[in-house]
């Protein structure tokens, strides 16, 4: 981290590193407490929207303190192991679930060149650290002494090690095309057009894949409210399971930005580098919260999959097509074939992805034959 | 009827492996049962091998209370039953108590009871899709969409009988008072609304794939092994036999108005929940009819005796109810009060078929075939 920073405390600490390292690691979690707060006030206001509900309006100004009121309500609360929990695994599975994402938070820019540490190998360190999530969850689930959070460590567990597969490989994609593994080399390399323009496909898949990791509908299984109340974390009280919640919130925040900046050029597109770091903070703020409300919006509607359309969903369809655009990348880019044939192939492959599911929606003559009939019956007596 | 092989819900035990099934319990508080009901789960794996359904938590003594209780007074408790749709319990009550004593109707009351059970068949199956949207996960969209709709007619029963869930508004020989002078304009504007709301969910559910997939097929049931069973209503009419009492053994105006019966093609949950969606229509459109037909005249038989007091007599009353047959079996031997009072109630006869039909499915699915009874559980323990 030499060099000129943009933010205005790049190099003030005259070669001291490390006081350097520490401060930006307390800016980062500061900013990551508050972000946490606010997402969990802001999704029950987005989801309140979608509902017809007011969502919170109580505690301050349109409800805007909600967050820090349940956050110290939760802190005084009492902190509850069950007799028949494993004792060391319970206690240290909050932890271990949101370890993994501090990591993360520590590689991702947020501007230029400004993040904890610019690692070289960001794409590749920030998988494998989002992957280590599941070591906790599994814990809370076979510590927790119970049926359900058994059920959930382990629905989570077979979810998050399948869909793990088709998340990197859409990574790789976006990697290959891009030549480094540096998140900000990638960013720059963004400045002209978003690579999600180049990659369709690897966009539609990470955004499948996204929400199966974080345990969003459609892929909420692991934590199913409507059938194993809550999964994992079902036998958590207090600081425990708020660290469950903030687990949630943060890597949501995590992968927004992640995506933000592996896909739609973070703060680099556009202008990024010419207008100065207020613009590109500014950029990944706007772009993580577009992220985020489509995460939100996508769970308000849609229902839960059951865990074997789960399974062979991964296995038979973003699996085969996560590697068809491997390949198609391959191809293009050994033969040094123009860039525009990126955009075509993979569009056509996101655009089969898509119509396919589409299809499958339409498909049944039965339902529309159904609803069509019922509706011509009511119809005849207005 | 399973998706697995049959060997695979048996004991795996091979290799020095040994392995027990698991029990899980389900309720009495649980977010997907509905109210007070518990069920014990044996399950293998994510499997169900056996269910076991206990009920009784919401025991009111509901017959026990009406005979000794005046036939006027004990009226109270019969919308406590199916408490969704509570008129239409009152009108099976009344039906009875004027059968044992030979009371007319005038046609007036009739056609008043005809439209306000039609609105509160509307109320309940609205709250059957709100909650069965939300047992197949769809974050409780689908409930407040439902819930709109309930809002509207709850209102609506408000102004006529001045009570939103407990009307106590029908009486033995007609109804309690007549009604509102603009009740035709409002009704017709919440029969607007109504439409409304019933594309509104009809679009968030059934156009949608994931529900369409979570329901298609899942647990068919045949004509001859539903009547087996003793299931009525809805769940026997998606296995495609149209049998509805309103047609069957046309009791009250039910003859005058045109409907058709709605019925299922396989007897899967989505067949059970697209037949309650179509029975909406045609209550609205009974509703319409009964609009434009209603007499005028007396509101209440007026040669109603002060005290009703009934000599030997027995009579056994069966209506159409929400959930299915309502039957009422009602013994008299002199005095103000009935000598026995049964109730046949459809939701706890349908509610034996469930033990069967969760076999071999998955837990998340045990879950959706319980809501896709629909059954209700003040009903069920009286």
């Amino acid at each position: 981290m030499n060099g000129a920073s943009p933010l205005p405390f790049g190099d003030v600490f005259f070669g001291w590193s490390w006081l350097d390292a520490i401060i930006r690691i307390v800016i980062v979690v500061l900013i990551m407490t508050v972000v946490v707060v606010y997402l969990t006030y802001g999704e029950r206001k987005v989801v309140a929207r979608i509902q017809q509900r007011l969502g919170p309006n109580r505690v301050g100004p349109w409800g805007l303190l909600q967050g820090f009121a349940d956050a110290i309500k939760l802190l005084i609360k009492e902190d509850i192991r069950p007799r028949a929990a494993d004792r060391w695994v319970f206690e240290f599975a909050p932890f271990l679930t949101f370890i993994p994402v501090l990591m993360v938070l520590a590689a991702l820019p947020f501007a230029r060149d400004w993040g904890v540490r610019n690692v070289t190998l960001g794409l590749l360190f920030v998988n494998a650290a989002l992957g280590l999530n599941i070591v906790g969850i599994m814990m809370a689930g076979l510590g927790s002494g119970n049926k359900y959070a058994l059920l959930g460590g382990v629905r989570a567990a077979a979810q998050m090690i399948s869909y793990e597969i088709p998340l990197v490989i859409s990574i790789i994609c976006v990697a290959m095309v891009a030549g480094t593994l540096d998140l900000n080399a990638i960013a720059i390399l963004q400045e002209d057009r978003p690579f999600l323009l180049l990659q369709p496909l690897a966009f539609v898949i990470f955004f499948t894949a996204m929400l199966s990791e974080l345990h969003r509908a459609p892929f909420d299984i692991p934590v199913a409210e409507s059938e194993i109340v809550g999964g994992y974390f079902v036998e958590y009280s207090g600081i425990r399971w708020s660290m469950f919640q903030l687990t949630e919130y943060a890597s949501l925040w995590a992968f927004s930005i992640f995506g933000s900046v592996v896909f739609l050029g973070g703060w680099e597109f556009p202008m990024g580098s010419d207008w100065g770091w207020g613009w590109q903070l500014f950029l990944t703020f706007v772009k993580s919260l577009a992220w985020i409300i489509a995460v939100m919006w996508v769970r308000t509607t849609v229902p839960r999959l059951r865990i074997d359309q789960l399974m062979s969903f991964c296995w038979k369809v973003l699996l085969p097509m996560s590697l068809v655009q491997l390949l198609m990348n391959g191809f293009i880019l050994v033969y040094d074939w123009p860039q525009e044939l990126l955009t075509l192939t993979s569009g056509i492959g996101a655009a089969a992805l898509v119509g396919f599911i589409l299809y499958r929606t339409a498909r049944h003559p039965s339902v529309a034959h159904l609803v069509g009939a019922y509706k011509r019956a009511g119809a005849q007596a207005q | 009827m399973s998706i697995w092989p049959e060997e695979r819900l048996s004991h795996a035990d091979t290799e020095g492996f040994h392995t027990v099934d698991m029990t899980i319990n389900v309720g009495p508080q649980h977010p997907a049962t509905h109210g007070v009901f518990r069920m014990v789960l044996t399950v293998d794996g994510e499997l169900v091998t056996a269910c076991e359904p206990y009920i009784g938590y919401l025991h009111r003594g509901l017959e026990k209370l009406s005979e000794i209780n005046d036939y006027r007074q004990a009226m109270a408790f019969w919308d406590r039953t199916d408490y969704l749709a509570g008129l239409l319990c009152e009108q099976a009550y009344c039906m009875a108590v004027e059968k044992l004593a030979d009371i007319e109707v005038p046609e007036r009351a009739e056609y008043i009871r005809v439209m306000l059970s039609e609105l509160s068949r509307i109320n309940s199956h609205f709250m059957f899709l709100g909650a069965f949207g939300a047992d197949v996960g769809s974050f409780g969209t689908s409930f407040t969409y439902a819930w709109r709709e309930r809002e509207r007619i709850y209102d609506l029963l408000e102004e006529v009988a001045g009570d939103r869930m407990f009307p106590t508004y029908y009486r033995p020989g007609g109804v309690a008072m007549d009604l509102p002078e603009n009740f035709e304009k409002r009704c017709r504007e919440v029969l607007g609304h109504i439409f409304q709301g019933i594309d509104d969910l009809d679009g968030l559910l059934t156009g949608n794939e994931i529900f369409v997939e979570r329901c298609r097929a899942l647990s068919p049931l045949t004509t001859e092994r539903a009547i087996n069973l003793g299931v009525t209503g809805p769940v026997l009419r998606s296995t495609g036999l149209a049998w509805d009492l309103r047609k069957a053994e046309p009791y009250s105006i039910y003859p005058q108005v045109k409907f058709d019966i709605p019925v299922g093609l396989r007897g899967d949950v989505f067949d059970r929940y697209m037949v309650r969606l179509a029975e909406m229509y045609q209550s609205a459109r009974i509703v319409e009819q009964c609009l434009e037909q209603i007499p005028g005249g007396h509101f209440l038989n007026p040669k109603l005796p002060r005290n009703l007091r009934i000599d030997d007599a027995e009579a056994y009353v069966r209506i159409e109810g929400t959930k299915g047959e309502y039957g009422v079996h009602a013994v008299a031997k002199g005095g103000n009060r009935p000598y026995r009072m049964k109730l046949r109630s459809p939701s706890f006869c349908n509610l034996s078929a469930l033990s069967e039909m969760v076999v071999g499915h998955y837990v998340a699915d045990a879950i959706i075939i319980l809501g896709s009874l629909d059954i209700v559980l003040g009903e069920v323990d009286k």
